[in-house]
C-alpha cells in the first residue's frame, strides 16, 4: 500500500451560475483524518466527489503523492469510498458486496471471498458473509460499506456522512471505532459531515467550508478556541458573540448591560481587527458569586446537562449569554451575575459576514 | 467527457432504429395525406361518413371512460375499504377481463349476448318472447364490451391509489369534524386524482384506437379505426392517410390533456400509515356484499366459461338452441393435426417471440440511457419510446404499410409489406413503450450511488452493467417482456391491416373461422390464446422468482 498525501489544489466547480466549490485547497498527509464540515449545500459533497473523480473540477488540480489525478476516472483511482447511504448492492449478499472491488480487479472467486471474509472480520462481522443486505441493521451496513472500501487496500479513504444514518447511541461507539480503524489503515482519509461533534470526535484536522469557500483548516481546538473569522465562530460550538473594544497587546474590553470588563484575548490576526468581537463560549463563562464586576442579567432558561447546568441569561440590551456552570441552584427568573472563568477569549472581526 | 461519448455511441443506433421504425412511418402518413395538396383533406371533410366516424369514435371513447369509471371506482372502493365474505375471490376475478385478448373478449360477448347468444336466448325462452329482446350492435354494444374489458384499468389504478392511501389522513379529517362525504370530496378524491386521470387516459386511448369491438359489433356504425381499414381496402390510400392522421392527432391531444390534468394534481405522499379495511359487521350488510360479489364473480367469469364451453361445440350444429347441442374434442384435435389450422399458432408464437426479444434488447438500452445517462438527445429518445403508446395501433399499422412497401434505400424504405417480417415489426413497435416503461421504472429505483460505488471500486463499464445495472433492470425487463409478449401473441388490430396468408396470426384465423360460422374452432383458438397467456405469465413469474 503506497501511502502518499492527498492534495487538492485550488479546485473550483461551477453549476451554471452557482459556484459550488470556490478555490478550495486542502492537504491530507497519509494517516491523517481530515473532516470537511459545513452546512448542507456548502459544497462539501461536491468537493468529495471531485476528490473521488465523479466530478471534474472546472479549474484546479487533485494530486496524489504529487501526481496529478484530476481527470483520472474513479475506477482507476483505487480510492475507497463510503457513501452516505452506503450504496451497498441490494441484490448481492454481504460477502459479494465486499468482494466486488476485488472482482473488478480480476481476483479469483475463492481468493476474493477469502479476503472479503477477513475484511468483514476486521469490522466485527465475521459471520455476516452470506447474509442479505436487507437483513443488516444500519450500523452493520455502515461497517460492511467500510469493509468494502478497505478490502481493495485503497490509497485514499473517502466517506460521505458516514455516521448520519446511525442512531445516537450507535453513533457514539462507532466514532471511536472508526477513528482507531482509520489510523490503522494509514492512508489519507477525508470525510464529509455536517455534524461537528462527529468531526471533533474522529478527525485529526477539520476544514470548515461555507458557500463553497474554505473558511479555516486546523485542529479541532484551533477552530474552537482560535476561530479565524466570525463565520467560523458562529458555526463551531456554541457561543455568544459580543462587540468589543481592542485595547492592543491582546487585551479587550467587553461591555454588557453597562458593565465593562477587561479580558485577555487571542491576537486578532496580526493587525487589530476592524469591528472586533469576542466569542464567549458557555464553558468559558460562569455564574458569579457576589463579584461586583460581573455582567448582570436574568435567567430566562435553564437546562440540566448532567454534571452542570446551562443557563441562558438575558442582560440589558438584547444580549443573551449562555453559561455552563456547576451551580445548579438558579431558576428561571432569578437574577444572576456572569463572569469569565477561562481566558484568553477569542476575538474575531465583525466586518466579514 | 468520456461518459457522454459512450452514451452517444450507444444512443446513436437506438435513436436511428427508433426514428426509422417509429417516427418515420408516422411522418410518411402525414406527408401522404398531403400528397395532392389539400385534396385528400377536402375529401375527408366533405365525406359525411368520415365526419360521422370521427364523432362516433369520440362519443364511444367518452362513454367508455364514463362506464369504466362507474364500474371500476365503486368496485375498487368496495374491495379496498371493506372486508366481507367472498372479497378475495372477487379481488382475483376482477382483473380477469384484462387477461382476455381483446378479440377473444369480443367473441365471448358475441356468444353470450348477441341475438343468438346464450344469455339472450335464455331470456327470450324464459319470458316466451317471439324475438330476441335486444341486438348486440351499435354504439352501446361497443361501449358495453369496452366497459367490461377496460374498467379493469380504472379498478387497478384506483385500487393501487387506495392501497397507498394513508388512512391516518382520513382519521385526521374525521378528527377535524369532516363528514364522510366531505372526507371523500376533500381528501380522498383529490389524492386519487392522479390515479383517476391515469386510468381515464388509458381507457380513452384504448377506446379511441379500439378496433375489434367496432369491427365485430359495428353493424352500420363507423369509427375512425374501421374507416381507415375500409379506405385502405378500397385502395383510397390518400383518404386513409388523412383518417390516420386525424385519429393519431385526437389521441395525442387526449394524451396532452390528461397529462396536464395529472400533473396539475400530483402529491407526494408522506405515506407512513397504511390503508385499513373496515369489516362489515351487520348480517344484512354482509349478506348484501356477499351476494353482490357472487353475482359479480359469475358475470366476470361467464365470458371465459362461455369461450371454453363453445370450444367443445360441434361446428355448424348450434343454430337456435340456447346452448350448443353437441360437444366434441374434435376442435382441439384439428388445431393440432391440420396443417392449415396449426400454422397460425406457430406464426403467432414465433412472431411474438421475435418481437419481444427485440423489445428486450432495444428497450433495455433505451431505458438505461433515459434513466441513467445525461446526453443531448435524451428527450428525443424519451419521445420516440413513448410515441407508439400515443398512436393507435391502426395508425401504426397504416404507417408501416405506407413506409415499408417498396425497396428504396435513398428514402430509407425497405420492402416488408407482404413478407413475414412486417408483423414482427408491428408487434415490436407496439411493445416498445410497454417494455421501456417497465425497465425505466425498475431503473429509477436503482440508487444512482450504486453505479458510482461500483466505479469507485474499480469496476469497468461492462462489469458495472453486468453486476449492478442489469440485475436492477431485471424485474422490469421480465414484466415488460411478459406484457409485450401477451399483447403480441393475441394482436389483432395491426395484424388485420398487415397480415398475409402465409403469416396470418391466431386472431386473424379466429375471425376467419367466425365468418365461416365455425364457432367451435374459433373458440378453441381463443382458449388456446388464453392458455398461451397463462403459460407466458407463469413462465415470467417463475423466472422472476428464480432470479430474485
Amino acid at each position: 500500500m503506497t501511502a502518499g498525501a492527498l492534495t487538492l489544489e485550488r479546485i473550483t466547480r461551477r453549476f451554471g451560475e452557482h459556484t459550488a466549490v470556490d478555490d478550495v485547497s486542502l492537504d491530507v498527509p497519509a494517516g491523517q483524518l481530515l473532516a470537511l464540515i459545513g452546512a448542507s449545500g456548502s459544497g462539501k459533497t461536491t468537493t468529495l466527489r471531485m476528490t473521488a473523480g465523479y466530478e471534474t473540477p472546472d479549474s484546479g488540480r487533485v494530486l496524489l503523492d504529487g501526481r496529478d489525478i484530476t481527470t483520472l476516472p474513479p475506477q482507476r483511482r483505487d480510492f475507497g469510498m463510503v457513501f452516505q447511504h452506503y450504496a451497498l448492492f441490494p441484490h448481492m449478499p454481504v460477502e459479494d458486496n465486499v468482494a466486488f472491488g476485488l472482482e473488478a480487479r480480476g481476483v479469483s472467486r475463492a481468493k476474493r471471498l477469502d479476503r472479503a471474509r477477513s475484511a468483514l472480520a476486521s469490522v466485527g462481522l465475521a459471520n455476516a458473509g452470506p447474509r442479505s443486505i436487507q437483513s443488516l441493521s444500519g450500523g452493520e451496513q455502515q461497517r460492511v460499506a467500510l469493509a468494502r472500501a478497505l478490502v481493495i487496500e485503497p490509497r485514499v479513504l473517502l466517506m460521505d456522512e458516514p455516521l448520519s444514518n446511525l442512531d445516537p447511541i450507535l453513533r457514539q461507539s462507532t466514532r471511536d471505532e472508526l477513528r482507531s480503524m482509520l489510523h490503522r489503515v494509514g492512508v489519507p482519509a477525508l470525510f464529509v459531515t455536517h455534524d461537528q461533534e462527529d468531526a471533533f470526535a474522529i478527525a485529526d484536522r477539520i476544514a470548515l467550508i461555507r458557500s463553497g469557500k474554505l473558511l479555516q483548516v486546523g485542529a479541532p481546538e484551533d477552530l474552537h478556541d482560535r476561530p479565524a473569522s466570525m463565520g467560523v465562530a458562529q458555526f463551531i460550538g456554541r457561543a455568544t458573540i459580543v462587540p468589543a473594544e481592542y485595547l492592543g497587546d491582546d487585551r479587550v474590553a467587553v461591555t454588557v448591560g453597562g458593565v465593562r470588563r477587561e479580558l485577555a484575548s487571542t491576537s486578532p490576526g496580526g493587525k487589530p481587527a476592524s469591528s472586533p468581537h469576542v466569542v464567549l463560549r458557555p464553558d468559558a463563562l460562569d455564574i458569579a458569586g457576589d463579584d461586583s464586576g460581573a455582567w448582570r442579567g436574568k435567567v430566562v432558561n435553564r437546562r440540566f446537562t448532567g454534571g452542570s447546568a446551562v443557563y441562558r441569561i438575558q442582560a440589558a440590551g438584547d444580549v443573551i449569554l449562555e453559561v455552563n456552570s456547576q451551580r445548579m441552584d438558579l431558576r428561571e427568573g432569578d437574577n444572576a451575575g456572569v463572569t469569565v472563568k477561562r481566558e484568553p477569549v477569542p476575538v474575531v472581526s465583525g466586518d466579514e459576514s | 467527457m468520456r461518459d457522454t461519448r459512450r452514451s452517444w455511441l450507444l444512443a446513436l443506433p437506438v435513436l436511428a432504429l427508433l426514428f426509422w421504425t417509429v417516427a418515420f412511418p408516422n411522418i410518411a402518413v402525414v406527408f401522404g395525406s398531403f400528397e395532392n395538396g389539400l385534396g385528400h383533406w377536402r375529401e375527408f371533410i366533405a365525406s359525411p361518413t368520415d365526419r360521422e366516424a370521427l364523432r362516433t369514435s369520440l362519443v364511444i371513447s367518452v362513454a367508455s371512460v364514463i362506464a369504466s369509471l362507474l364500474i371500476g371506482v365503486p368496485l375498487a372502493f368496495l374491495l379496498s375499504r371493506f372486508e366481507f365474505p367472498g372479497r378475495r375471490v372477487l379481488r382475483i376475478v376482477a382483473t380477469l377481463p384484462a387477461a382476455l385478448p381483446p378479440l377473444v373478449g369480443v367473441i365471448a360477448f358475441l356468444f353470450l349476448f348477441s341475438e343468438s347468444g346464450v344469455f339472450t336466448r335464455a331470456v327470450q325462452r324464459t319470458f316466451g318472447m317471439a324475438e330476441a329482446p335486444w341486438r348486440l350492435t351499435g354504439v352501446w354494444a361497443i361501449v358495453f364490451v369496452h366497459a367490461y374489458t377496460m374498467y379493469v384499468y380504472v379498478f387497478l389504478f384506483v385500487s393501487a391509489g387506495l392501497e397507498r392511501f394513508d388512512s391516518t389522513l382520513d382519521e385526521a379529517a374525521s378528527g377535524l369534524g369532516a363528514s364522510g362525504w366531505q372526507r371523500l370530496r376533500r381528501v380522498t378524491l383529490p389524492l386519487l386524482t392522479p390515479a383517476l386521470a391515469g386510468s381515464m387516459l388509458l381507457v380513452f386511448m384504448t377506446s379511441l384506437g379500439s378496433f375489434s369491438a367496432p369491427y365485430v359489433f359495428g353493424g352500420g356504425i363507423r369509427v375512425l379505426s374501421t374507416q381507415i381499414v375500409a379506405s385502405k381496402l378500397n385502395g383510397a390510400m390518400g383518404l386513409a392517410y388523412v383518417e390516420t392522421t386525424v385519429l393519431a392527432m385526437s389521441a395525442v391531444a387526449a394524451l396532452i390533456l390528461f397529462r396536464w390534468l395529472e400533473r396539475k394534481r400530483k402529491y407526494a405522499s408522506s405515506g407512513k400509515g397504511a390503508a385499513t379495511r373496515r369489516i362489515l359487521r351487520s348480517g344484512r350488510a354482509q349478506f348484501a356484499a356477499g351476494l353482490l360479489s357472487a353475482v359479480l364473480v359469475i358475470m366476470l367469469v361467464m365470458p371465459h366459461l362461455m369461450v371454453v364451453l363453445v370450444s367443445f361445440a360441434v361446428d355448424g350444429v348450434w343454430t337456435t338452441q340456447v346452448l350448443p347441442p353437441a360437444y366434441t374434442l374434435d376442435n382441439y384435435r384439428r388445431l393440432v393435426s391440420e396443417a392449415s389450422l396449426w400454422k397460425p399458432i406457430m406464426n403467432s408464437v414465433s412472431m411474438a417471440l421475435i418481437a419481444t426479444a427485440a423489445n428486450v434488447v432495444v428497450c433495455f438500452v433505451a431505458a438505461y440511457l433515459i434513466v441513467l445517462r445525461r446526453f443531448t438527445g435524451r428527450r428525443m429518445l424519451e419521445l420516440l419510446v413513448a410515441l407508439p403508446w400515443a398512436i393507435p395501433a391502426t395508425a401504426i399499422a397504416l404507417g408501416l404499410a405506407a413506409t415499408f412497401d417498396r425497396n428504396d434505400l435513398v428514402s430509407g424504405r425497405v420492402l416488408l409489406v407482404g413478407t413475414f417480417w412486417i408483423l414482427p415489426l408491428a408487434y415490436f413497435i407496439r411493445g416498445i413503450p410497454l417494455v421501456a416503461t417497465a425497465v425505466e421504472s425498475s431503473l429509477r429505483q436503482l440508487d444512482p450511488a450504486l453505479e458510482d460505488a461500483a466505479r469507485g471500486l474499480g469496476a469497468s463499464w461492462w462489469l458495472t452493467m453486468k453486476r449492478v445495472i442489469l440485475p436492477a433492470a431485471r424485474p422490469g425487463l421480465i414484466a415488460g417482456a411478459l406484457l409485450a409478449a401477451i399483447t403480441a401473441v393475441g394482436e389483432f388490430v395491426a395484424s388485420v391491416v398487415l397480415y398475409t396468408h402465409a403469416n396470418r396470426p391466431i386472431s386473424i384465423e379466429i375471425l376467419a373461422q367466425l365468418r365461416a360460422l365455425a364457432f367451435g374452432t374459433a373458440a378453441a383458438y381463443s382458449v388456446l390464446l388464453i392458455v398461451l397467456v397463462l403459460i407466458l405469465t407463469f413462465t415470467a413469474r417463475s423466472l422472476e422468482e428464480r432470479m430474485a
